[in-house]
């Protein structure tokens, strides 16, 4: 730590050092650029036994970190700080403390790109490789280790990386390797410049190193996964599949079972000049894939599985969000995108957007091995699976329609519907919990009012006979663009079966901002809940107190 | 922990020393809807000023923003302006940025973010998150969220650059 520590003091004054000469000279560090962004959450924590809000020690808690980055010519730098005193509840205790969990420098030169230290980087859809960042989500897979892409010819991109992942203030126990080639077709041969046919290939191989200490089972040390891709692209229409697959890799995730894994996504759409159509199917059967084999939650994960369901944006819709089910699932989503035109029944005099969606999740089909064998047992193969046929469990389903108009010129609105089946026993992981059936209806207009006011309110109703019983909600937001909104929100469990826990979640909250600055501060209860953010989501525990959030960039 | 710090501070006061300069755009590859690879250098309007706009499919400001600026895009079109609209989407709802944009008819030019290497190299932490670039392809301003109101605001920070050119 005060190696590095002096190493990088060092580095910063040689920076200025060297940056102050290039001001005086005018030319040296010409071009040069600094920029990064800076983000603060902090809680402060009243007791509310109602709600069942934990009793936090320190009353206060916060989450905050800084990005930092040079780059001059061809050469980037920078790092990211983070803090946490101590980590907001609902974020994984694992951060704890200060620290510079990411670094890197990187160059490029000659179609050359080579990165040193932390990076982030994603193949294809990410079926066999990503590694991500969502602060929100307290999510962070950064790699720390080696990255090269090189860009040969113009539309191929060849990536290669070796690295470990980062845990919180540490890194996983795994060594992650892995290559990737894409060819846009088109780009790259000037025969295929002008075809209508547009094609994109893609094939990705990636795998993880751990020492195997288990006295139990023999495990595999070296696992490898396969992943290939294909984008087909002519006029409206738009075809892309991506295939992958795992060699056995007995996990946590798994149980312990030697089975390999693969996954398949298929996704087909018609985009023309006012209607979209997106259809999707996708199956996974046993792909979790992490760089320690015990981790589990979000940790250490070297791919990325994306839920094929519609995500909901209000509080109310968002209630029973989806997680892919890496064991196995079975998926279909459909989803229309269709402008009303001006002057028709329902576009009125300025046009309308209309979108319905359907999505389905399901699990796989899994048959014993043999009549001694459970399914899925530890230490065996686990389980032979159809590849066509579904299995017998639903997971999730989700119906909903949104209609979003200008009613006139001052007043936008928006209503939407959503009828959502939801697995909660399986997703949420507790057995014992029912299946949850929901109709959730929002409308959320915005009025436009005289000097750049404007108004904005939100009605939300979601009616349920399982889990907490019926909620409703209702919003109102004032805004004076461009740097205030205040807003006062409520919801109501007015339906649960328990008559003292009929309460309500009062918030009021302001915020400003002024170019790239943000601040905000809230107060209320926040109900417990699931946070999803691109099909990864955190519990959150329901809270009581002030909130404060700042953000900017520069 | 104090030497970490120390650094920190170092580097923030070096920081202060460069973030005057209105900055050029970094040099990124990012892909068309079409799949086409584009260095973020290349961006440009013919000399006039543009919106660099990051949304995201998920993102109820995103659109709200996108629609608001969509409505008076005429208004913006008339004097030479233009919107960059680049999706940070991720695997999970990427699929969904041709036909959502096209569904709804929007005409700005668009773009994907795959890895999110062009986020990350013009600072930007949430979405929406939207820049105005002048006519020499400096980065003049940026804001962030959005409420309704601020396509005007933006209207005019772009017409007041293009006066001043």
């Amino acid at each position: 730590m005060n190696k590095r520590a002096i190493l990088l003091i060092a580095l910063a004054m040689l920076v200025q050092g060297v940056f102050v000469y290039g001001q005086d000279q005018g030319g040296l560090l010409q071009g040069a650029r600094v920029w990064g962004n800076f983000q603060l959450d902090a809680q402060y924590y009243l007791t509310d036994s109602i709600i069942e809000a934990p009793d936090v020690d320190e009353k206060i808690r916060m989450n905050a970190f800084a990005n930092l980055n040079f780059s001059w010519q061809g050469f980037t730098m920078g790092m990211r700080y983070e803090s946490y005193q101590n980590a907001l509840l609902g974020f994984d205790p694992g951060y704890r403390g200060n620290g510079i969990p990411y670094r890197f420098a990187s160059y490029q030169q000659d179609n050359l790109e080579v990165t040193l230290g932390n990076f982030y980087e994603q193949f294809g859809n990410g079926t066999v490789f990503r590694s991500y960042v969502d602060h929100n989500l307290g999510v962070d897979n950064a790699m720390d280790g080696i990255r090269l892409v090189y860009r040969p010819v113009s539309g191929v991109t060849l990536k290669g990386l070796i690295g470990q992942q980062r845990l919180f203030f540490d890194k996983g126990p795994g060594i992650v390797r892995g290559f990737d080639a894409e060819m846009n077709l088109n780009q790259t041969f000037p025969s295929l410049a002008e075809n209508p046919n547009q094609w994109l290939l893609g094939a990705s191989v990636v795998s993880k190193y751990q020492r195997d200490q288990n006295p139990l089972f023999n495990l595999p040390e070296n696992v490898a996964a396969f992943a290939g891709r294909l984008n087909y692209l002519r006029g409206a229409l738009n075809l892309g599949a991506e295939y992958g697959y795992k060699v056995n890799d007995p996990s946590a995730d798994n149980n312990f079972i030697y089975k390999d894994g693969n996954a398949l996504m298929l996704t087909g759409s018609w985009a023309s000049e006012g209607f979209g159509l997106l259809l999707a199917a996708k199956r996974i059967d046993n792909m979790g894939f992490r760089s320690d084999r015990t981790a589990s939650s979000n940790n250490l994960q070297i791919n990325f599985l994306p839920p094929t369901t519609r995500q909901h944006l209000y509080s109310l819709s968002g209630m029973y969000p989806y997680a892919t089910q890496a064991r196995g699932e079975m998926g279909l989503l459909g989803e229309l995108t269709f402008k009303l035109p001006r002057e028709s029944f329902l576009g009125g005099a300025n046009g309308a957007t209309l979108t319905v969606n359907y999505s389905v999740a399901n699990s796989i089909h899994k048959a014993a091995l043999n009549d001694t064998t459970a399914i899925g047992q530890r230490g065996t193969k686990g389980y032979t699976s159809d590849f066509f046929r579904t299995g017998d469990t639903l997971y999730f389903q989700d119906f909903n329609a949104e209609y979003s108009r200008r009613f006139s010129r001052n007043l936008r609105g928006l209503i939407s519907y959503a009828y959502i089946t939801y697995n909660q026993g399986v997703i949420e992981g507790h057995i014992d919990k029912a299946m949850v059936y929901a109709h959730i209806i929002v409308a959320d207009f915005t009025h436009r009012l005289p000097n750049r006011r404007s108004l904005r309110w939100e009605l939300q109703h979601l009616a349920t006979q399982q889990d907490k019983g019926n909620w409703g909600m209702a919003l109102l937001e004032y805004s004076i663009a461009p740097r205030w909104t205040f807003s006062l929100s409520d919801q109501y469990n007015y339906g649960n079966d328990n008559k003292d826990l009929r309460v309500h979640y009062l918030t009021m909250g302001a915020s400003y901002s002024k170019n790239a600055n943000r601040f905000s501060l809230s107060y209320g209860r926040q109900r417990e809940g699931i946070i999803c953010v691109g099909g990864v989501c955190r519990q959150v525990p329901a809270s009581n107190g002030f909130m404060l959030s700042v953000t900017s960039s520069f | 922990m104090k030497k970490t710090l120390l650094t920190l501070i170092l580097l923030i006061s070096v920081t202060g020393l460069f973030a005057q300069a209105g900055s050029k755009l970094p040099e990124m590859v990012i892909k068309t809807l079409e799949g086409r690879e584009v260095n973020t250098s290349a961006f440009d309007n013919e000399g006039k000023p543009y919106v660099i706009s990051f949304w995201a499919t998920w993102c109820r400001p995103c659109l709200k923003e996108l629609t608001a600026i969509d409505e008076i895009y005429e208004d913006w079109k008339e004097l030479g302006f233009k919107v960059i609209a680049v999706s940070t989407d991720d695997t999970r709802t990427r699929a969904n940025v041709l036909p959502m944009v096209r569904g709804r008819g929007w005409e700005f030019e668009f773009y994907l973010d795959e890895n999110g290497d062009f986020r990350r190299a013009m600072g930007v932490n949430l979405v929406p998150h939207t820049f105005i670039i002048n006519g020499k392809g400096e980065v003049v301003y940026q804001h962030t969220s959005f409420v309704d109101g601020m396509e005007w605001e933006m209207y005019d920070k772009l017409k007041a650059l293009l006066e001043n050119e």
